[in-house]
């Protein structure tokens, strides 16, 4: 079953010392790739066109948790800019805040999207190893925004189909 | 106290007695995916869909507009893809040739005041210009709705923007919205139902509320909702009393006024939307290319503009201008009311109708370096290319494009 807890690196995307904002989602999985439907093809995408962090996904390991700004995945509703990251395993973002179709796209794929409304880089070091605790809303020591009552049904569903499926 | 617009949509539609906050399920009357990511959705429903994998083919369909005809052959297989589903569901397509999807759906008056529309077209929030809910939603979103026929949404909260007085003559719907994103940015009205109104969007045509409307997206908000004025119930041959509007003591999160009096022509400087400048501040800047069309201003009316500005005109040398109806209907009109000799004699270069310069390829990318001035409405870095992109609307387009650099519609009257 997923899991609320999970423990990984911590990529701190910052630019001058603040977490970047409004990265979107040609920046996170540029339009040149949208033909690409095989998820296992999504990952070394990732990032590509994000100035500073193009090299992101030969670098990603496994249970990795994204920290940014605010707006992420702002821009196109590309389901890819999810599955990329669950391509590498990532296990989670967190930002001060999301782009709404982003947002949603995540919990439609049980990819946990966790808001963390004042978060600042300084407060974390990059690559650290960190607990992301959903259940409790914690970032390490800091309070994250816990998951919404549909977040956490459809997570622990396995996706949205899954979660329809429960409803019947 | 009374519903906001998106509160009463949403009521209409099975959401019950909703209020901002509150997760529902609603109705959608137009379930749709593009030729981007219909191919995912196809895969979702092969892989989900059981043996019904459509609630209800008449309100289901395909619209292919981002690589039309496909360039490359990953798009042209996805294309392939959906037109053998859709034949085997007995599902419309609005193939290659039709233009833009949400302008289409408009267009066909099936996307007419008070419905709901959702797609994978993360624009098409742009319904929000006749006063219908649409949003823009991932492949699997999408998928859900083609089988189920619905979609769970948590109901924005709802704040309201009054925009106070006109702008100056000359000035366009694009420059208002571009007023509103220097206003609002990208995190202000993030995740908000945005209701707007004001003189001069009870005046508006539809052509402008859809610019106005698609806007939205670049500001982070659910949704732009214009109140249909007359033009827009016109369009529809509804009555004031078919449409919903908002109750007269909706209790709204936060309320806002923009004053647009006298407003002067605008323009997004890269590298976002939000980074928006007097068209004036730029006007040493030399222009390599201008792209006229997409989601916000490819409407029959902003085609006719153009032309009739560039008739007896010339594109500068060296510039390259390429001009993108949004749909075949429009192209339709453009061709046979002769408009389109008046842009083909300038200079430019018409595309078949589609999304144009916001999708990689169909009318080419920028080259690093390269200036461009767009009528689109994302100026991210890479997102039309390497080049730098400068968001405007349709009369700056065409001075810019005349003169060789950027220039507002008043300085190409001068009788340049």
């Amino acid at each position: 079953m997923a899991s609320l807890k999970q423990e990984g690196r911590l990529w701190v995307l910052q630019r001058d010392g603040e977490l970047i904002s409004d990265i979107d989602t040609d920046m996170i999985f540029h339009n040149q790739y949208l033909a690409i439907t095989d998820i296992a093809k999504m990952g070394q995408y990732s990032f590509d066109n994000l100035e500073g962090f193009k090299d992101f996904a030969g670098l990603a390991k496994p249970n990795d948790i994204i920290l940014a700004g605010d707006n992420f995945g702002s821009g196109s509703s590309r389901q890819q800019a999810v599955d990329c990251f669950r391509c590498l395993g990532v296990k989670a973002i967190v930002a001060c805040s999301f782009g709404a179709i982003y947002k949603r796209n995540a919990i439609n794929s049980a990819f946990p999207v966790i808001t963390m409304p004042n978060a600042k880089a300084s407060d974390f070091r990059h690559l650290e190893v960190i607990v992301l605790d959903m259940d409790k809303g914690l970032l390490g020591s800091r309070k994250i925004e816990p998951m919404s009552g549909v977040q956490k049904e459809i997570f622990y569903a396995g996706g949205l189909f899954e979660y329809a499926e429960t409803l019947k | 106290m009374g519903r906001t617009l998106i509160e009463k949509i949403i009521n209409a539609h099975g959401g019950g007695e909703c209020t901002g906050g509150d997760v529902v399920w609603m109705g959608i009357d137009n379930r749709s995916a593009r030729d981007f990511a219909g191919a995912n959705v196809v895969g979702n429903l092969e892989k989900y869909g059981g043996d019904s994998p459509i609630d209800d083919p008449e309100k289901t369909f395909f619209t292919f507009d981002c690589n039309v005809p496909a360039n490359t052959i990953p798009y042209a297989t996805n294309q392939h893809r959906i037109r053998l589903f859709a034949r085997e569901q007995n599902l419309k397509i609005w193939d290659v040739d039709a233009g833009i999807g949400s302008h289409v759906v408009i267009e066909e008056g099936l996307g007419k005041p008070g419905t709901t529309t959702i797609g994978t077209d993360s624009h098409l929030n742009i319904m929000g210009s006749v006063g219908a809910f649409g949003q823009g939603m991932g492949d699997v979103d999408t998928a859900f709705a083609f089988k189920s026929g619905k979609v769970w949404f948590q109901v924005p909260n709802s704040v309201r923007v009054t925009l106070k007085g006109m702008p100056a003559p000359g000035t366009e719907a694009k420059d208002v919205a571009l007023a509103m994103l220097e206003e609002f940015g990208s995190h202000t009205l993030l995740g908000k139902s945005v209701e707007v109104q004001g003189e001069w969007l009870d005046q508006a045509a539809l052509s402008d509320c859809i610019t106005f409307s698609s806007l939205g997206t670049e500001m982070g908000a659910i949704i732009i909702l214009i109140p249909p004025n007359r033009n827009v119930l016109d369009a529809f041959s509804m009555k004031k009393e078919e449409a919903i509007y908002a109750d007269d003591d909706a209790g709204y999160e936060k309320e806002y006024t923009l004053d647009i009096s006298g407003l002067k022509p605008l323009l997004a400087a890269p590298p976002n939307p939000h980074n928006v400048h007097p068209v004036s501040d730029y006007k040493d800047v030399v222009v390599d290319g201008v792209f006229i069309g997409s989601c916000t201003n490819g409407t029959y009316e902003d085609m006719a503009y153009a032309a009739k500005l560039l008739k007896g005109r010339k594109v500068a040398s060296g510039v390259m201008l390429k001009v993108v109806p949004a749909t075949r209907k429009t192209w339709d009109r453009l061709l046979h009311e002769g408009l389109l000799a008046d842009l083909f004699d300038a200079g430019a270069i018409v595309s078949n109708a589609g999304c144009g310069g916001c999708a990689s390829g169909q009318i080419g990318m920028t080259g690093l370096k390269e200036i461009q001035v767009s009528t689109s409405n994302r100026n991210f870095t890479g997102k039309q290319g390497r080049g730098d992109t400068y968001l405007a609307g349709i009369g700056t387009a065409v001075a810019s494009a005349v003169l060789g650099r950027i220039a507002t519609v008043h300085e190409l009257k001068k009788g340049v």
